[in-house]
């Protein structure tokens, strides 16, 4: 087993970096192409919406993400400091009525984005995309686990 | 398709106009650091009359929910006007988030700029 861990200030910009640091892990820990735009997507979910938690709760702490590289499968976790929104759901449970979503707004200000989509979509696209996540609220916060397929780049190759 | 590690901008925009339609042409990537930029951009084009637009993703690389909600946040803003926000986009990796997430039936999602400018439904 191998292990990176990156610990990050709760802002925006390094959301990117932990994608990054994420991609690199996850490809030399063999997993498949087709699975590496669902791990950049899936880790930068996780990490935004930590971030917007720390922020929200205690912009001091940092954002954690662990990633572990075991024989045949890649695990990455981000852990925050705040509790489990209510709604951890799939796409399916989120109730987003494409009406709802397309209704104008006659103020055409500068509201905060969370409004305009409801709490726990981050998560949702999440469980959506993932095969392999589990959510679970911890004592130290809440803890996103998403775990892919991986090759074991140490087997023997079949000739 | 490789991801390159390189630090290059993080999101471009640039518009024009095209008849009464303005088309604004995204690259690189639409995520929580870079989405407020998105957001201004359409904010300043609604408030500046122009309520038919055009997003054109097939410069984008990557498109997370923050950006997701930038984009529904520009279509409630057109349509408080009876504009229209209509996407350009044909790469599977940027369609899928609208897929899961059941926003493609929310947007109209077209195949090439050409289409998009001429779609009148």
């Amino acid at each position: 087993m191998a292990m990176v861990e990156v610990s990050f200030t709760a802002v925006p910009a390094h959301v990117r970096t932990a994608r990054l640091v994420a991609l690199a892990v996850a490809r030399r820990a063999g997993v498949a192409d087709d699975l590496i735009d669902e791990v950049r997507l899936a880790v930068g979910e996780a990490c935004s919406r930590a971030v917007g938690i720390n922020q929200g709760k205690s912009p001091d702490s940092a954002v954690t993400m662990r990633l572990v590289d075991e024989q045949d499968r890649f695990t990455v976790e981000v852990v925050d400091v705040g509790p489990l929104e209510a709604s951890v759901a799939g796409p399916e449970d989120l109730d987003l009525d494409p009406e709802t979503l397309a209704e104008p707004v006659a103020d055409a200000g500068r509201d905060p984005l969370p409004d305009l989509l409801p709490p726990g979509f981050g998560l949702a696209v999440i469980s959506g995309l993932v095969e392999n996540v589990s959510v679970t609220s911890e004592g130290d916060g809440t803890h996103v686990r998403m775990t892919w397929p991986a090759t074991d780049v140490m087997a023997p190759q079949a000739e | 398709m490789p991801i390159l590690l390189e630090d290059r901008v993080d999101l471009s925009l640039s518009t024009r106009t095209e008849g009464d339609r303005t088309v604004v042409t995204v690259g690189g990537e639409i995520d929580v650091y870079t989405a407020p930029k998105l957001r201004e951009q359409l904010i300043d084009l609604v408030s500046s009359g122009n309520y038919h637009l055009v997003v054109d993703m097939e410069g984008v690389d990557f498109l997370d929910s923050t950006g997701l909600g930038v984009l529904v946040g520009g279509l409630k803003r057109v349509r408080a006007h009876d504009g229209s926000l209509r996407l350009v986009c044909t790469q599977e990796r940027i369609l899928k988030i609208f897929r899961i997430t059941g926003l493609t039936k929310v947007f109209p999602i077209h195949a090439s700029v050409d289409e998009a400018l001429s779609a009148t439904d």
